[in-house]
């Protein structure tokens, strides 16, 4: 799995954050996704796949 | 798990689209439908009052998903065809062109229609905005018009005026409240967005309710306030509120009182469920039945539909949160504000356009409201959740 933001999309919510704190955070500044793991173990796949779908902004994709 | 013999989603958006995915994801194999009553593709409406009607996102870049992924899905999408009656004991749904719809599992996720004024139909350069369609047309007569009048000061109402603004129209805010969301925000943060909307040129008539509209020769020429007075106009907005799609349920014996009234599980009746703004369900927690419109809580319900419609048994209990964008201005807010809440600043400071407050209500934290703090805000959102759901993180 390959994990991709698109920071101009991102709202700042943080719902990947909360789902995910491993795969994503925001910056400091304005809240802004910040991708900690592009290629997250296999473990965290469904938590990923539910972040895309959760994420009000509809700024995460992953390539599989 | 429980696998039901096909399920039909009734409305292609947001929290349709999330009930799809999630039962693919947790692993539902059987037949999937989404109904929808307009043409396109699931698209997102947050972008419509913003980025797609100020021109610098193209309609494509609003879809909610890629195609290749919709396809992926392996859901039968039918477009362009409103529900226009539900048969609870049948569990089918039949359709404005004639289709009769049928499935073990029924998710009406149909959304809402917009509010209108009185005389407001055929009435040329008079929008509301709720899908593409409106956004598009909207965004049309605002690059000639010369005097827009938004009638909404809420956050869709404030968000299309900041929008109209920034491309260069002459737009006044016409509302109720004292100041934009002054009922939800209290006084402190609205009027930081009176003061913000002032400065960048929006002329605010607020404090006076909206009676209706003037009109010549089928185009509108203004709008009428209970004082008397009427704001010229050559273009209005009306976004002063919604309501439930919920009228083609009539006579389906569901229970429909400011939305489809629903269970802790989000369940209308055996095997109907609802999700997203339409949705009034019983929030355990709260002990209250809750509506959300907002963005987060269609996806966050359809997930969880989803996973009741498998068999998990477990109760809809979220931190409500939504954002807003205006002008300069990032708002994000967890949890439920009101206006006679005890707020304080606990970060940053409002004379620098960047804090976190806190609202109290009864001696418990309510909400959290981050002006241009999102992380900061998010990481508050615990506080809410304390009392919302005892104390799980």
């Amino acid at each position: 799995m390959k994990v991709s933001v698109d920071q101009e999309k991102c709202c700042g919510a943080g719902t990947c954050v909360l789902l995910a704190p491993d795969v994503f955070d925001q910056r400091d500044e304005d809240g802004i996704v910040v991708l900690l793991d592009e290629t997250p173990p296999e473990a965290l796949h469904e938590t990923v796949r539910e972040a895309v779908s959760v994420c009000p902004g509809v700024a995460i994709s992953v390539d599989e | 798990m429980t696998t039901p013999d096909g399920v039909l989603v009734v409305g292609a958006s947001a929290a349709g689209l999330a009930t799809a995915e999630a039962l693919r994801r947790k692993g539902y194999q059987g037949p999937l439908t989404v109904l929808g009553a307009e043409p396109h593709l699931p698209y997102d409406r947050p972008p419509l009052s913003k980025q797609v009607l100020c021109g610098q996102w193209e309609p494509a870049r609003a879809r909610l998903r890629p195609e290749a992924m919709l396809s992926a899905l392996d859901a039968s999408f039918v477009l362009g065809d409103p529900a226009v009656r539900l048969d609870v004991a049948g569990r089918s749904v039949h359709t404005a062109s004639g289709r009769v719809l049928t499935a073990e599992a029924v998710v009406l996720a149909t959304g809402l229609r917009p509010r209108t004024l009185p005389g407001q139909d055929g009435l040329a350069g008079v929008h509301v905005l709720r899908t593409l369609d409106d956004a598009l047309a909207l965004r049309a007569e605002l690059l000639t018009a010369s005097r827009v009048v938004v009638v909404g000061d809420g956050v869709l109402g404030a968000e299309i005026a900041a929008t109209a603004r920034g491309m260069g129209c002459a737009v006044t805010m016409a509302g109720p409240q004292e100041a934009p969301l002054a009922y939800q925000f209290g006084p402190l943060p609205a009027r930081l967005l009176a003061d913000l909307h002032a400065s960048r040129g929006v002329e605010l008539r607020l404090g006076a309710g909206v009676t209706g509209l003037s009109a010549e020769d089928g185009r509108v020429t203004g709008v009428c306030l209970a004082t008397g007075e009427v704001l010229p106009a050559d273009v209005v907005v009306v976004a002063f509120g919604a309501a439930p799609a919920t009228e083609w349920l009539s006579g389906s014996g569901l229970l429909c009182d400011n939305g489809i009234v629903c269970d802790s599980r989000c369940r209308a009746a055996a095997g109907v469920y609802a999700a997203g703004d339409v949705a009034r369900w019983h929030h355990e927690t709260l002990d209250a039945l809750l509506r959300l419109e907002n963005r987060t809580n269609a996806t966050e319900q359809g997930i969880a539909v989803a996973a009741n419609i498998l068999g998990a048994d477990q109760p809809y209990t979220p931190v409500p949160y939504f954002w807003t964008d205006q002008f300069d201005a990032k708002i994000h807010v967890y949890g439920t504000l009101r206006a006679d809440a005890e707020v304080s600043v606990v970060e940053g400071d409002p004379a620098d356009r960047r804090f976190v407050a806190l609202y109290r209500h009864g001696g418990v934290v309510i909400g959290v409201l981050g002006w241009n703090m999102p992380k900061q805000a998010r990481l508050r959102r615990r506080e809410v959740d304390a009392v919302l759901v005892g104390g799980k993180s």
